[in-house]
């Protein structure tokens, strides 16, 4: 998998833009996947999906062939997702720490999806409810739930994508699954 | 849970994440079994899993492929790009002489402003009244004539070419000029011709100017 990837990426830097579209059909499921349950809107995740192509081709250059493409191209999209997730929340000091938390900030209190009225939860079906469940938990935990359950990856894989240390990881999916058991609990 | 392990929900995390150890997990069923509160605890987390694990796996709109294929940056364009940096890049000299030339046309414009005063190129046959340079009728002025900041009046022969700068210049009938005849009055005119004498001046040439006042 990964000997052909990397023919293409030589393809494509030797200026063949058709290699391109093969590396897209590879990924583009799994990387529209993710940035969907991140974002919760199929335009978004489209939109941001694409970009992280768009990126990923200018960018290609840079990319070292003896690590794994596939964390190369979702660390791109986690990126922009994060970045998107952000900037739709201007309004209150994102920097500044939540009070009685322990190193969380405001950006993993962000959740994309407001709170809805009980009877309206209980109607969902089961997929509205899971990407309702995801997209009520912080941002923080939100990415490392995704990749861990819906790419399920390997925890060291996340590390890689998201640049952060393995126990930070291991916590946050702790985190993330305990925050998921409250939300659930308090329906 | 008062009175629980404390590494007991760690092993719960640990099991679910797959990475428990054989005799971890012993102490937590053990654990389990006897404790109701981490017995609910760990349904819970179980369920909030189970509930993630529903997730159906999700394809791309049709389509998607040739959106990113109609974004990428064109292939011509990104090459003129890094043509114009790459060629800077590798030519220092010539972009320093570049520079060179536009800060030097600058000294050009303002010579353009400064250089107000009336010459001539001193040629023997010139009859020359105030502001007003003559080449009187029956004579030949052999070589280029240049006029700056005076009036030109031609009724005999130039064997060359007649350059009036700022100034006017009156051809009689028997006028016969075997050069380029150029009056300049504009700014980029001004600076077209510094340039041209500029490069006329790198080549030995004969007629170099010889001003009067």
């Amino acid at each position: 998998m990964d000997e052909l990837i990397n023919k293409r990426i030589n393809e494509v830097l030797k200026g063949n833009q058709d290699s391109f579209e093969e590396i897209v059909l590879l990924f583009q499921n799994r990387l529209y996947h993710v940035c969907y349950r991140m974002l919760g809107s199929r335009e978004e995740a489209q939109d941001i999906a694409q970009e992280a192509f768009v990126r990923a081709y200018s960018n290609l250059h840079t990319f070292d062939q003896k690590r794994k493409f596939s964390t190369w191209i979702f660390r791109i999209a986690t990126n922009l997702c994060i970045d998107r997730i952000r900037k739709k929340k201007p309004d209150y000091s994102l920097d500044a720490q939540v009070p009685g938390t322990e190193g969380l900030d405001m950006y993993s209190q962000i959740a994309a999806a407001e709170d809805l009225p009980e009877e309206e939860v209980e109607r969902m079906e089961t997929q509205e409810r899971v990407q309702y469940e995801i997209g009520r938990l912080p941002e923080k935990y939100r990415s490392v739930i995704t990749l861990r359950y819906m790419e399920e990856l390997p925890l060291q894989e996340i590390a890689d994508i998201l640049d952060l240390p393995l126990g930070t990881v291991k916590t946050r999916v702790h985190r993330g699954r305990d925050a998921l058991r409250k939300q659930i609990g308090t329906m | 849970m008062t009175n629980c392990p404390n590494e007991v929900v760690q092993y719960m995390h640990e099991y679910l994440d797959g990475e428990i150890a054989p005799e971890q997990e012993q102490v937590l069923n053990e654990h389990l079994a006897t404790c109701e509160e981490c017995q609910k605890l760990f349904d819970e987390l179980s369920d909030a899993v189970a509930l993630l694990e529903l997730a159906d796996p999700m394809q791309a709109p049709v389509g998607f492929t040739e959106g990113v294929m109609a974004r990428l940056p064109q292939r011509t364009q990104q090459k003129k790009k890094t043509g114009v940096n790459r060629w800077l890049r590798k030519h220092p000299m010539l972009s320093a002489a570049a520079l060179f030339l536009i800060l030097m046309s600058a000294a050009l414009f303002s010579s353009y402003n400064t250089n107000e005063q009336f010459s001539v190129t001193m040629q023997p046959n010139l009859i020359i009244e105030g502001d007003t340079v003559v080449v009187p009728a029956g004579e030949v002025v052999k070589g280029d004539l240049v006029v700056k900041n005076g009036d030109l009046r031609i009724e005999g022969q130039v064997d060359g070419n007649v350059t009036v700068i700022r100034g006017e210049k009156y051809m009689a009938s028997t006028a016969v000029v075997t050069g380029n005849i150029e009056e300049i009055d504009e700014l980029f005119d001004w600076l077209w011709y510094k340039m041209k004498t500029a490069f006329k001046g790198l080549a030995p040439d004969k007629t170099e100017n010889q001003d009067t006042e």
